[in-house]
């Protein structure tokens, strides 16, 4: 039945105008006429502008991102499902990714992240993969900037507002605060879930005439333009009027949601299953039929609507929250529609499977919108955007209150960095998040990574997020290749071995050709660094337009790697262990003030960055895992905001009691400010107990990497670097502690 | 012991609940769906942590009209041992199964931290088998865990030892920095006047294992373990 799409009664006319309007260019809206052959129904332009959004077609990076390495042995499932996975033992794949919820948090912080942290676990379930751990990478602005706090309060009480609620631990997680992102915070959230690897599901449609089901929430007309208008453009003066353009969340149904599409997927009649996030149903129902290679019939009638009166325009691109589209398999609606009624979800059929490869929606008994389905997914436009160098961005400021520039003591520099909100303790944030719940949780938040056992086995799973702003603003590539290293010396840090990435990529306006470079040197530091440690990017996420006012923030490339363990019940912590065990040192290089939290705490000029060895930094990852799980180290703690001289001091504060150090300031290699403060490349401090000090020699000598035994730990809780300086231990943890709650209690 | 762990749409820790009983320590358990009537001759009822039906109006304020209510609450007055955890003792206090209520942290923020409890009554049927003054390190994980109640029941409770488990330091002292949720007296664990109905917010299920925080948990099972008085 051929039909021609109708305008609908009072509907807006659709000319170059109302296509601009919808964020569209003007070669873009000749490129619509042409695919059609017509000029599109209103309807019919809402769904090409959220299709082809920057958010959903992913048209600026597309090219750029098939040059990340997406495979190895390990690998189950790559980039194109919902999420990507990694063989992690004993028949279970980890399915994982991260995803960015930045313009919404800004804008309303609370419902943003919590419905970025909703969002990102449908794409897990929907993979029919338990949630099993939720990080967060988190970017404010500083301190001092009025709208900081509220920001910050607003952000993390979303994330476990919405993570509690649904029963997945948080364990791990970063957060920063520079300057650069007093005008666009960033909120990258990343969900971690377990399945079977025969009992995987997906979002690729199968079989004309098998039915689609709507399950979930009632459609409103909230986010409607969230994945176009908000997600797609920068921020002017006018951003808190784009506050109805965020969801609210739901996490109870949420929960819900989660239970039933894995209880629905054991049935066996799911054929496919995909969130209705950025742009809805609109992108649900025509992804999983490009996908499939078929064509998607959707009766609009049939919609669970919250309020009546809504537009086809509106109801297909809503953005309410909390909406799962299912192919089913055709004669097996009853058993499906059974466990949604067990779990009191709403379910309806609202629509078929076609063979003709068109997306169709119909409404009031006409057809609304008739488009190829390929034109809105493969036919999106791809551009080759220009590119061109930039000088280093500032990443230190002169210092506002007068504090010293020359001058500062080791002493003095030590404590202003512990106070430093981005070294200090992070208990404030993570404390408001359940990091135990499903009795997984070996290690929770505040390690270098999280440690997951995976029940009924001896097998493990570690993972971090990590970022470096500061680096990627002096060099995007050397600084995409150093928070790659990073996020894997973590993950090595508790014993276990990097297998596989998922990235959120942060930019600012890539139609800037300076912000389009660093994207692409930012991916080509990335493909280099995943393929030193051979482990593939699976998922991930890219996110532009983090600018307000013209200004960006600096590049941010976020970056989740996870870790496999044979043996979680060998992972070892930061925090020494035993007094009289030898403290050493792992280094692929001599650290210098470069991107460093001192050149930024004291506003002095770190520098350029060091290059960067990945065969060493490989090596080194490699050889620690290895000592690691012979059980020769105690302890191991990545050296990153700080420096070496933060690290030890970190290593001194054990929960269970704090110990002291005493190291040879003569072995360090320099104890000048870029000795004891600097970042980077990888330095690595571990405690060993004296018997192993000669295994450990021999396990890493020859790889390329430095090995030196530096001092030893001590019972006496003192932190000395002799002839540099002696610190009570007690102290610099309180001063490391308080350093964020006194902030928030107006005390500074 | 054959252990009925009730699941409400929402409930969160009912699968660790599982696991420490079942898994862990051997034992018998079933889950019981809230829209059941029965709790198929469960010998013990344990209500889990989580925010029942998105706790949207009042914790624990929906679940208690559950359909498996009915029969926990008859399970209870006819004396079998019920404990709810978090918001199980939530659920409990709504359904007037135990005195007080629970309201809003004094942090006005969710709380996830191990905190010590000491056992101020070690002859219930929930602590038997720890001693009066036994300091448990258990993690607590909720943002309404601030118990009140009116101080004439809170001086009678105390007199019949009805106030079971109390927040302190870890040398087993009371001081307002370990009662983190800032709960009247301090209190984290309260029982009925029969002694059957216990309810805590402190969670035992989760410090069941050596590598997950420590075993003190177990103390609360084994005590229950042991039946009825």
């Amino acid at each position: 039945m051929k039909e021609q799409p109708v305008a609908l009664p009072g509907e807006p006319k659709v000319d170059l105008e109302q296509a601009r309007g919808h964020g569209l260019a003007p070669d873009e809206y000749a490129k619509i006429e042409k695919l059609l052959g017509r000029t599109p129904t209103f309807t019919e332009l809402g769904v090409f502008s959220v299709m082809w959004s920057e958010h959903c077609s992913y048209k600026s990076s597309r090219l750029h991102l098939k040059k990340l390495p997406s495979k190895s042995p390990l690998v189950v499932q790559g980039p194109g499902e919902n999420a990507g996975a990694i063989d992690v033992g004993d028949g279970w794949a980890a399915v994982f990714k991260i995803e960015s919820h930045n313009h919404p948090s800004f804008v309303e912080p609370y419902q943003g992240a919590a419905t970025g942290v909703g969002g990102i676990l449908r794409d897990i379930f929907t993979m029919g993969a338990r949630p099993i751990a939720n990080m967060d990478s988190l970017k404010f602005g500083s301190f001092d900037h009025p709208r900081t706090r509220y920001l910050l309060g607003g952000v993390v009480g979303g994330i476990g507002g919405y993570g509690n609620c649904v029963g997945v631990p948080t364990v791990a997680g970063e957060v920063m605060f520079d300057p650069a992102y007093n005008g666009n915070i960033l909120v990258n959230a990343f969900c971690l879930g377990l399945v079977r690897k025969d009992e995987m599901m997906s979002a690729r449609a199968r079989g004309p005439g098998n039915p689609v089901i709507y399950v979930g929430s009632a459609t409103g007309r909230d986010g409607i333009h969230g994945a176009s208008l908000l997600a797609s453009a920068e921020f002017g003066k006018e951003s808190d009027a784009k506050r109805p353009t965020v969801q609210v969340g739901d996490p109870f149904t949420e929960k819900l949601l989660i239970e039933a599409c894995l209880e629905a997927g054991k049935t066996g009649a799911i054929v496919a299953i995909q969130d209705m996030g950025a742009a809805g149903l609109t992108s649900s129902s025509s992804e999983m039929a490009a996908r499939g290679g078929l064509g998607i019939e959707l009766d609009l009638d049939r919609i669970p609507l919250r309020e009546a009166g809504l537009t086809p325009y509106e109801i297909l691109l809503s953005e309410s929250q909390e909406r799962m589209l299912i192919v089913g398999e055709r004669g097996r609606e009853a058993e499906l529609m059974a466990v949604f009624e067990k779990w009191d979800l709403h379910a309806v059929a609202i629509g078929t499977i076609t063979e003709d490869r068109r997306w169709r929606a119909r409404w009031h008994g006409q057809t609304v919108a008739d488009i190829p389905v390929g034109a809105l997914a493969d036919e999106a436009p791809l551009y080759d955007r220009p590119a061109a160098p930039r000088k280093p961005l500032p990443t230190s400021h002169p210092p506002q209150d007068g504090r010293v520039k020359e001058g500062v003591t080791p002493s003095a520099g030590l404590r202003a960095l512990l106070d430093s909100p981005n070294v200090a303790s992070k208990k404030w944030v993570y404390r408001q998040y359940d990091s135990m719940v499903q009795s997984n949780t070996i290690e929770g938040p505040g390690g270098d990574a999280a440690v997951m056992r995976i029940k009924h086995s001896i097998r493990g799973i570690a993972l971090k997020v990590d970022s470096n702003p500061r680096a990627c603003a002096l060099d995007p590539y050397l600084g995409a290749v150093a928070t790659v290293c990073e996020a894997a010396r973590n993950v090595a840090c508790v014993g276990a071995r990097p297998v596989g990435i998922t990235n959120c990529l942060n930019y600012g306006n890539p139609e800037r050709p300076e912000v389009m470079w660093d994207f692409v040197r930012g991916v080509e530091g990335l493909r280099d660094a995943a393929n030193a440690f051979g482990a593939p990017v699976v998922s991930g996420n890219v996110s532009f337009y983090n600018e307000t006012e013209g200004r960006g923030i600096m590049p941010t490339p976020t970056i989740a790697v996870l870790g496999s363990m044979a043996d979680f019940s060998k992972h070892v912590g930061q925090f020494f262990r035993n007094p009289g065990d030898a403290i050493a040192i792992l280094r692929t290089a001599r650290p210098s003030l470069a991107a460093s939290e001192y050149a930024a705490t004291f506003g002095v000029d770190g520098g350029a960055l060091s290059p960067i060895d990945l065969a060493k930094e490989a090596a080194l990852v490699d050889a620690l895992v290895g000592g690691v799980e012979d059980g020769l180290i105690q302890s191991a703690h990545d050296v990153s905001e700080g420096g070496l001289a933060v690290a030890i001091a970190e290593a001194c504060f054990n929960p269970a009691g704090n110990f002291g150090a005493e190291i040879d300031s003569a072995r360090l290699g320099g104890t000048d400010a870029a000795g004891l403060f600097g970042e980077g490349p990888s330095t690595v401090v571990l405690s060993l107990r004296d018997v192993d000090v000669a295994r450990v020699e021999k396990l890493f000598a020859g790889r390329g990497f430095e090995f030196s035994v530096v001092g030893r730990v001590t019972r006496e809780a003192r932190l000395k670097v002799s002839s540099v300086f002696d610190e009570d231990v007690n102290e610099l943890v309180r001063i490391y502690r308080e350093a964020i709650p006194r902030r928030l209690k107006g005390g500074d | 012991m054959k252990w009925g762990v009730v699941r409400f749409p929402g409930s969160l820790d009912d699968g660790d609940a599982i696991w420490a009983l079942a898994d862990v320590m051997g034992q018998e358990a079933f889950i019981l769906w809230h829209k059941e009537e029965s709790i198929r001759g469960a010998e013990c009822v344990l209500l889990p942590g989580g925010f029942s039906y998105g706790d949207y109006l009042r914790t624990g304020a929906i679940a208690r009209f559950s359909p498996i209510m009915k029969s926990v609450a008859k399970f209870a007055a006819d004396g079998g041992l019920v404990i709810g955890i978090c918001n199980g003792f939530q659920i409990l206090c709504e359904a007037h199964l135990l005195p007080g209520a629970l309201t809003r942290n004094r942090t006005l923020s969710f709380i996830c931290e191990r905190v010590h409890v000491r056992v101020e009554n070690a002859s219930t049927p929930f602590t038997r088998a720890a001693h009066n003054g036994d300091v448990l390190r258990l993690p607590i994980k909720h943002g309404e865990g601030l118990y009140v109640a009116p101080e004439d029941e809170l001086r009678q409770m105390e007199e019949r030892g009805q106030v079971v488990l109390r927040y302190v330091d870890a040398s087993g002292r009371e001081s307002d920095d370990a009662n983190l949720n800032g709960s009247t007296r301090a209190i984290a664990g309260v029982a009925n006047e029969r002694f059957n109905v216990f309810g805590l917010m402190p969670h035992p299920e989760h410090a069941v294992e050596p590598m997950l925080g420590g075993t003190d948990g177990l103390k609360i099972f084994q005590s229950i373990a042991q039946g009825p008085r």
